[in-house]
Parts: C-alpha cells; sequence; structure tokens
C-alpha cells in the first residue's frame, strides 16, 4: 500500500470496516510513515474539535420559547 | 447515559418535569439545529422546523415506547420535520438553489494528487501538530474554521458529519436515521472529514 491509497482507507480504518488483511497491511504502513501518522492523528483531531460544537449554547430568547411551549403543552394534559 | 437513566429521564418528561426537558434543549438544540439549516438553509426557517420538532416530540411522547434511545427518536422526528419542509420550500425557491452540484458519493481522491509522487508516497506530506500549543489547536479561532469548513460541505456530507462528528451518533444509527446504506454513510463521512482535515491543516500550518 503507498501513501495515496492508505489515505483513502482512514475512514474505513476508523469506523473498524476494513478486512482484516487490509488492516495488517494498513496498520504496517503507517508503522513506518511519518506523514500518513499525521494525517490519522489530525483527522481524529479534527473529530475532537467538531465535538465542540454541539457545546454551543442555545440563544436565551430560544430556550425562553421552548420552556414557555413546555409549560403549555403539560397544562394541557 | 445508562440505560437506567435514559428511562428515568422519560419519565420525567412524561410527569411534566421542566429541568428534564430544558438539560433536553440543552444537550440537543444546537446539533438539531445545525442539521436542519443543512435541509432548509434560511436561520429562520430552520430555527421553526427545529421548534416544530420538539413539539412533536412532547405531543407524541405517550406513544414513544423507547423501543430506540429518546436521542435517535428525536433525531429522527426532525429528519421528518425538515425533510416535509425541504419539499414546501422548494416550490418556492429556485430549482438551482437545490440542486447545486453534490460528489458526495463519489469514490474521487479527497487528498491533491500533486501532494504524492509517481510511486503514491507523500512528497509534501502532513505535518504534525504536536508542537503546535494546545491552546491554538483546540481555540475558539479554530472552532471557527472548522464550522465554516462544515458550512462549506455539500449537503449529504454535511448531515452525516453533523450527526456523527457533532451530535456524536454512531455509524448504524446514523444509516438509519438517514435511511442510507453502511457504504454511503462511510464514503459520505470519509469525504466530509477529509475536507474538515484538509482546511485545519491549511489553518495550523
Amino acid at each position: 500500500m503507498n501513501c495515496r491509497q492508505v489515505v483513502e482507507l482512514m475512514t474505513d480504518y476508523l469506523e473498524g470496516a476494513l478486512s482484516t488483511l487490509d488492516r495488517a497491511r494498513f496498520e504496517q504502513h503507517i508503522a513506518g510513515c511519518d506523514g500518513c501518522t499525521a494525517y490519522l492523528a489530525q483527522l481524529r483531531m479534527a473529530r475532537k474539535i467538531m465535538g465542540r460544537l454541539a457545546d454551543e449554547p442555545v440563544p436565551a430568547a430560544v430556550e425562553k420559547e421552548l420552556l414557555e411551549a413546555f409549560r403549555s403543552w403539560r397544562s394541557t394534559r | 447515559m445508562g440505560q437506567a437513566n435514559v428511562d428515568s429521564e422519560l419519565e420525567a418528561l412524561k410527569a411534566g418535569d421542566e429541568a428534564a426537558f430544558q438539560s433536553l434543549v440543552q444537550r440537543y438544540h444546537t446539533s438539531m439545529f445545525k442539521l436542519a439549516m443543512t435541509y432548509v438553509g434560511d436561520r429562520g426557517v430552520a430555527e421553526d422546523v427545529v421548534q416544530e420538532a420538539w413539539l412533536t416530540c412532547l405531543r407524541s411522547l405517550d406513544r414513544f415506547e423507547g423501543r430506540s434511545s429518546l436521542k435517535t427518536w428525536l433525531f429522527g422526528i426532525l429528519v421528518n420535520v425538515a425533510r416535509a419542509r425541504r419539499r414546501k420550500e422548494s416550490r418556492i425557491l429556485p430549482f438551482a438553489s437545490f440542486f447545486r452540484r453534490d460528489d458526495s458519493d463519489s469514490h474521487r481522491p479527497t487528498v491533491d494528487r500533486s501532494r504524492f509522487g509517481s510511486d503514491g508516497m507523500w512528497s509534501d506530506g502532513p505535518h504534525s501538530w504536536d508542537n503546535i500549543p494546545e491552546s491554538k489547536v483546540l481555540g475558539d479561532e479554530t472552532l471557527q474554521h472548522v464550522k465554516s469548513a462544515i458550512d462549506a460541505l455539500p449537503r449529504k456530507q454535511r448531515e452525516v458529519i453533523l450527526l456523527r462528528d457533532v451530535a456524536g451518533f454512531d455509524a448504524a444509527e446514523v444509516s438509519s436515521l438517514l435511511g442510507i446504506s453502511a457504504s454511503n454513510e462511510r464514503v459520505r463521512l470519509h469525504r466530509a472529514r477529509a475536507a474538515v482535515r484538509q482546511q485545519l491543516e491549511e489553518y495550523l500550518k
């Protein structure tokens, strides 16, 4: 496997979708390749950063409106 | 969160516990809004869609049997509401804005060929980020770059990466929420993550 092939298998690798043989070849390549090691680490870092996007606070006005909707739903039960 | 906690959360919600509802809103609203934006593209309409999804959720709460997690059920409702609204909007908005070229399912290389030599090995390989201070890599400015990288993705990639990497669903949940095969989901996720990484590389170099 060369680097150009390995980068296109990174997601399959992370998802556990590679065959046993391909996985072994992939890991063998990564073990001896700084560029692909860095690329894989960067994909993992990108995921970590994206996870933080969910933590953006809900705008106060939106939350207030939803809580009001909740109360009016509750009052009809 | 364990199954027992999830069940007690559902029970609290059914009992009208406002704090339980507020906690759900705080955990999921931002991801739901981002997902809605991939379908309707207008902030006001997207807020509407998310609100309708929450209301639908409350109104059908008594019929929810807990066969999936509350979170999966909630996002499933959101996808349905957003798709319906998109169909409605597409009758009003110009055709072109809804049918932009989308190569999400293509297997074309995600890394520019010019970065490899004729042997397929890196000639211009990525440099490790290990020496960049964590405060920069994980800082707010980086977050803004990631956000605009996601916004620039074709819709089919955006919905997959939002559900997987922002909302935190696993692969099987996303295939089922979107009604796509596991391999389709992987291809879209691969293209999306490669694009986000590429943007990050340009910013951090």
